[in-house]
């Protein structure tokens, strides 16, 4: 279970980030527990991806701080923040097609290698000893773990939908990492499938250690594991706390299913009109 | 009626297998910029030239020995292929590969009005450094620079490809070549690749300008090589490796048989018809994949 009261190990911190004049993300602050499974839900165009993207260093914020275990890393490009132990799945598969599942693994590990050409070509040895503890390392945890020793030699394109974003998070996984950031983990899988991918969330928080930060519209999933539910919504956050104080909260339901009442409605829309 | 002459056959193809390694190993240097950038660099043959006129500023101007020479230009070279990632390719990240290679064709243009204000527009001599002895194979009869020329282009070839695959930069070229959005959040330092792809291109495409200036002479006009290097390109794949040898050895082929049994004003006519015949086969090139880019 989470410490509340260790530090947090991600804060947001009032992050803006605007495309021309759309305010993508507007102020939004909230804290990642080490040890939690922290879930950002809203609806489409909530800014999710978005803040997601500035988390890994994709996009820079406008305004607004982002600290990773205490550690400023607002200017970081994405590369460090990788190898700070910041890794993420995409909401769109994002693997190497045409390279074999260990290739894709493997490539995980690259944050964590520092033997450069020279090494390469000069001094065997080191290289080599890494080379054997990288693939131990691999094999007897991530691919074990994961369940995908059958494909480890199978062409990623080759490959179903649900098996591709296991091997995406087999691949997160093998950065070694202190959070893993999941855009999307079971969009557009069956019953099975998302139950499957649940089991092994809650599992790599348990076995590994990991820190979730997961963007997720399968309430279903995001009410059940996690600890932590931030909601986002026209980028800005509207509710922030346990799934079940988020579930009960006004302004939620009124952002998921609209206020139901038609006057209120009209007086908004016509409020709106008279600011504009 | 006469026999076929074999002899001469043999030799010829011997002869177009050799220039067909220098397309090869220019062909390459394209790929390499390709794969890892998608940007499709129209001024190969200005690079290659640039690699030439470096060698002859050190070895002849400054009267430097051939080796330093060598070391000298493949490294000047080198920064000028990240001098030019820098300032004109990665300002242009994520814009249209139509725009990029507009680009490419403005660097092209350049690059040749830099060597006309530098060496002026007349025909220069690279020092001679390779052996002047006839090569026999067999009975064959093969020009020195010729064969020493495709010796060094596949010894170098060989090298290039050698390293790619064993040298861990080559798994990260690979995976930005694949995706770069995955590759940058793995760790992958996507804006270093994209230098280190343009400086390996610039040196590669230096030693075959040096090598193509020597067996020839040098002079601004020599980046209509990069032309048939196009050829080469397009007909083995953009994307492919493979695909740029085994074109390159086949445009040395058909541009050395026209030249010789029907005259030298054919071998563009041939090159072309076979480009067009191949892209009318496999509208990818040879070994291309099928996403690419088709110009």
């Amino acid at each position: 279970m989470p410490d509340s009261a260790a530090n947090p190990i991600l804060e947001i911190e009032n992050v803006t980030l605007a495309f021309g004049g759309v305010k993508a993300l507007n102020g939004v602050s909230f804290e990642v527990a080490p040890g939690s499974i922290t879930s950002v839900i809203g609806p489409n165009g909530a800014g999710k991806t978005s803040l997601f993207n500035t988390i890994s260093g994709f996009y820079r914020p406008g305004a607004g701080h982002i600290r990773f275990r205490g550690e400023e890393i607002t200017r970081l490009p994405a590369p460090k923040r990788a190898k700070l132990g910041l890794a993420r799945s995409f909401q769109n598969i994002a693997l190497f097609r045409g390279m074999t599942v260990l290739d894709n693994i493997k490539l995980g590990r690259h944050c964590h290698l520092h033997t450069g050409i020279l090494d390469a070509l000069f001094y065997y040895g080191r290289a080599r000893r890494e080379e054997i503890r990288l693939r131990a390392d691999i094999e007897e945890r991530v691919i074990d773990f994961l369940e995908i020793d059958h494909i480890r030699h199978a062409p990623v394109a080759a490959l179903s939908y649900g098996l591709q974003k296991r091997v995406e998070m087999a691949r997160a996984l093998a950065m070694e990492p202190q959070v893993l950031m999941l855009d999307e983990p079971v969009a557009g899988m069956n019953r099975e499938e998302t139950e499957d991918m649940a089991r092994f969330i809650l599992d790599v928080r348990e076995e590994w250690g990991v820190t979730i930060l997961m963007v997720e519209h399968d309430m279903g999933m995001v009410m059940d594991i996690s600890d932590h539910v931030v909601v986002l919504n026209f980028g800005e956050v509207i509710a922030d706390g346990a799934p079940a104080e988020v579930q009960a909260d006004p302004e939620v339901i009124r952002a998921y299913l609209g206020s139901g009442n038609v006057d209120e409605l009209r007086r908004k829309l016509h409020e709106a009109r008279t600011a504009a | 009626m006469m026999d076929f002459d074999w002899l001469m056959l043999f030799e010829i193809s011997l002869a177009g297998l050799g220039s067909g390694g220098l397309y090869a190993l220019a062909g390459l240097a394209f790929v390499l910029i390709y794969k890892a950038t998608k940007v499709v660099n129209l001024a190969i043959g200005e690079m290659l030239m640039m690699g030439a006129y470096f060698f002859f500023a050190a070895a002849s101007t400054m009267g430097w020995p051939i080796w330093l020479g060598i070391v000298a230009a493949v490294i000047g070279s080198g920064i000028l292929g990240a001098v030019i990632e820098r300032l004109l390719i990665r300002p242009m990240l994520g814009e249209a590969p139509i725009s990029v290679f507009m680009i490419t064709v403005g660097l092209s243009s350049i690059l040749v009005g830099l060597v006309e204000l530098i060496w002026g527009a007349d025909q220069l001599r690279l020092p001679d450094f390779m052996p002047s002895d006839p090569v026999l194979l067999g009975e064959a009869m093969v020009s020195p620079k010729i064969f020493y020329g495709f010796l060094a282009a596949a010894v170098l070839i060989a090298g290039v490809l050698l390293v790619f695959r064993f040298w861990r930069g080559g798994v990260a070229l690979r995976a930005t070549a694949c995706d770069q959005a995955a590759a940058y959040s793995m760790g992958i330092d996507v804006p270093r690749v994209f230098s280190m792809t343009w400086m390996v291109a610039a040196m590669v495409a230096a030693i075959a300008g040096i090598i193509v200036g020597s067996i020839s002479s040098l002079s601004p006009t020599m980046g209509v090589f990069g032309l048939s290097v196009l050829v080469v390109v397009i007909v083995g794949g953009l994307d492919s490796v493979p695909g740029a040898l085994i074109g390159g050895l086949l445009v040395g082929l058909v541009e050395s048989w026209t030249g010789t049994y029907l005259g030298g004003e054919f071998k563009l006519l041939a090159t072309f018809s076979l480009l067009v015949l191949i892209l009318m086969v496999r509208p990818y090139g040879l070994f291309g994949t099928h996403e690419i880019e088709r110009l």
